[in-house]
């Protein structure tokens, strides 16, 4: 009973009491930081192993050493993978925004007979699943003795990119407040001057977060590429074959720095906004 | 510039290359694909070449065949898409409504991890709760595990990276739908006497429900017809159907059992997602 008395001087709730309160308080906070721990754990993995001495096969921890980030072409094959990864990457998002921000802007900005199907030709090939895009789409190269390669890549890149950036630039141009061009035109800005000077800058993030979008897509996806490419290496394919036989600790240096400069023009990317904001 | 154009022509004249491009390398292709699934054989002819005969038998054998693979990927795509739903959930909410002016940084480092090729990440999986690495030795010193038990090379290791994998695409339209919520209808449910749990069931959810379905179906059809994890984490007896119609096509080139298969699969998707647009109710989903 003694113990009890002393209790009562404290002026606070139990311990216990007082620790449920804390963890119901910070509950989504403790999810969040295991949330995040799950989603960068191989990340980081795929970071330390790039520092690994490992020599031809990256599996277990050998040692210290810089030697990967030096030369990172030092394995065979995967400086040329990673080059054709960019080409593929580049001219598919360029094409792909390109196309994919006209029809948005005909979606968003028009009402017209056929507007609700072309909705339903922009979902579907996000529909069909990855395998099916790619396999028919090699049928077709082969119906026409296309063989598959460097182009056929661009070309399946494109056609699964576009809805990504429909979608993407039509949330930001009906999000866009109609009077800012109404503005526009009330001060004797014609149509295709409204239309350079505020139509465009303020749909310009949406469009450059779709590029962004389809650049990473592009660069990343294996499954189409598999099938279209024949014997052109790009990087994820680099990796997949690699994998069978042990992966070089480049591939993870070239996957490291992928990462970084992607957080940098991300990162950039909201600076500007921002200060545009202000 | 002559501006003469007559103002209904502009969206089609905006449509027209885009979709050209879609139609030559989308559509055709889909018919194209359609047509050789019911090609067969030629009698004497080459490995590769075939024939159309209409052979519809086709698909019935190529589904028999593969009953099992079919029934693994529709139940590994759905749970690693309620797993994936259950673990982004909160992570989005979290995000949307705790994170303050951290906001903008952490919706960066959901997607951050994309940027790491996903191939390279699902091998460091494999690596980590493989026999070599730390993870298996470690449990199984402390009895937590049996001697033979594995990680990797089993289903679960397959459904874990598959929700692994696609975990942003459920976030990303979660957070988005929960972000569009006007605050003032969570305080309106509170001035109406409603608790903490019941504002979230009655007003959160409900309007967090385009999120939802476009999150579910964002995983759900990329999981289905995935063949990338099954075949990096996953045994021989974890195969699904994007195994078998990988290896028809390039291993066996049998291109008509590959395109059978990829035809049912890809109609078994569309009913499914059919039903459950209609179930879920959203009218506009793109």
């Amino acid at each position: 009973m003694s113990t009890n008395i002393k209790d009562a001087t404290i002026p606070s709730i139990p311990i216990k009491a007082r620790f449920s309160r804390w963890f119901g308080r910070n509950l989504l906070r403790i999810y969040m930081i295991f949330g995040f721990t799950y989603l960068f754990i191989p990340v980081a993995y795929t970071f330390a192993f790039s520092f690994n001495d490992s020599g031809k096969s990256n599996l277990i921890w050998k040692g210290f050493t810089l030697n990967n980030w030096k030369n990172p072409c030092g394995a065979p094959e995967v400086c040329s993978a990673l080059g054709n990864s960019i080409k593929i990457g580049l001219l598919a998002t360029t094409f792909a925004t390109i196309l994919g921000t006209m029809i948005a802007f005909a979606i968003g900005r028009y009402q017209f007979r056929g507007r609700s199907s072309s909705n339903l030709l922009i979902f579907l090939p996000m529909a069909t699943p990855e395998i099916v895009l790619g396999a028919s789409l090699l049928s077709l190269f082969l119906v026409f003795k296309i063989n598959p390669g460097f182009w056929p890549t661009v070309i399946a890149h494109v056609m699964f990119c576009i809805s990504f950036v429909v979608v993407t630039v039509k949330a930001r141009i009906a999000s866009l407040d109609p009077r800012l061009e109404q503005a526009a035109m009330d001060l004797y800005a014609n149509e295709l001057e409204t239309f350079r000077r505020v139509t465009l800058p303020l749909v310009a993030p949406g469009i450059a977060g779709a590029a962004l979008l389809a650049f990473s897509l592009s660069f990343d996806d294996f499954i189409i590429t598999n099938f279209n490419s024949g014997t052109l290496i790009t990087f994820p394919k680099f990796v997949y074959v690699a994998a069978a036989r042990g992966i070089p600790a480049q591939a993870n240096v070239i996957g490291s720095s992928m990462f970084f400069l992607a957080l940098v023009i991300v990162i950039a990317g909201q600076l500007v906004n921002r200060k545009k904001a202000r | 510039m002559n501006f003469t154009l007559p103002k209904v022509r502009v969206p089609y004249l905006l449509l027209f290359p885009g979709f050209a491009f879609l139609f030559t390398f989308f559509i055709l292709p889909i018919v194209n694909l359609a047509q050789t699934s019911t090609q067969t054989p030629v009698s004497g002819g080459d490995t590769g070449q075939y024939e159309q005969s209409f052979a519809f038998s086709n698909y019935v054998n190529a589904f028999l065949d593969n009953r099992d693979q079919f029934a693994r990927s529709f139940i590994f795509a759905t749970f690693s898409t309620i797993f994936a739903l259950a673990i982004a959930y909160p992570l989005a909410y979290a995000i949307a409504f705790k994170s303050g002016k951290f906001k903008n940084i952490l919706l960066v480092m959901v997607v951050a991890p994309f940027f790491t090729s996903f191939l390279l990440r699902t091998i460091a999986w494999k690596q980590i709760l493989g026999e070599e690495g730390f993870v298996v030795p470690t449990l199984r010193s402390l009895h937590l595990m049996g001697q033979q038990t594995t990680i990797t090379s089993t289903s679960v290791a397959v459904v874990a990276g598959m929700t692994y994998n696609f975990l942003p695409f459920m976030t990303l339209p979660l957070y988005a739908s929960l972000e569009r919520i006007d605050p003032r209808t969570i305080e309106a449910s509170g001035d109406l006497y409603a608790n903490a749990l019941t504002t979230f069931r009655r007003v959160t959810v409900p309007l967090s429900m385009p999120g939802v379905v476009a999150g579910t179906l964002l995983t759900f059809i990329p999981a289905a017809g995935d063949y990338v994890n099954a075949s990096i984490l996953g045994s021989p007896n974890s195969k699904m159907i994007g195994n078998v119609i990988e290896s028809r096509y390039f291993k066996i080139v049998d291109y008509p059992t590959a395109a059978a298969l990829s035809f049912t699969l890809m109609a078994a998707i569309l009913i499914l997602v059919t039903l459950y647009i209609r179930k879920a109710g959203t009218e506009e989903l793109v």
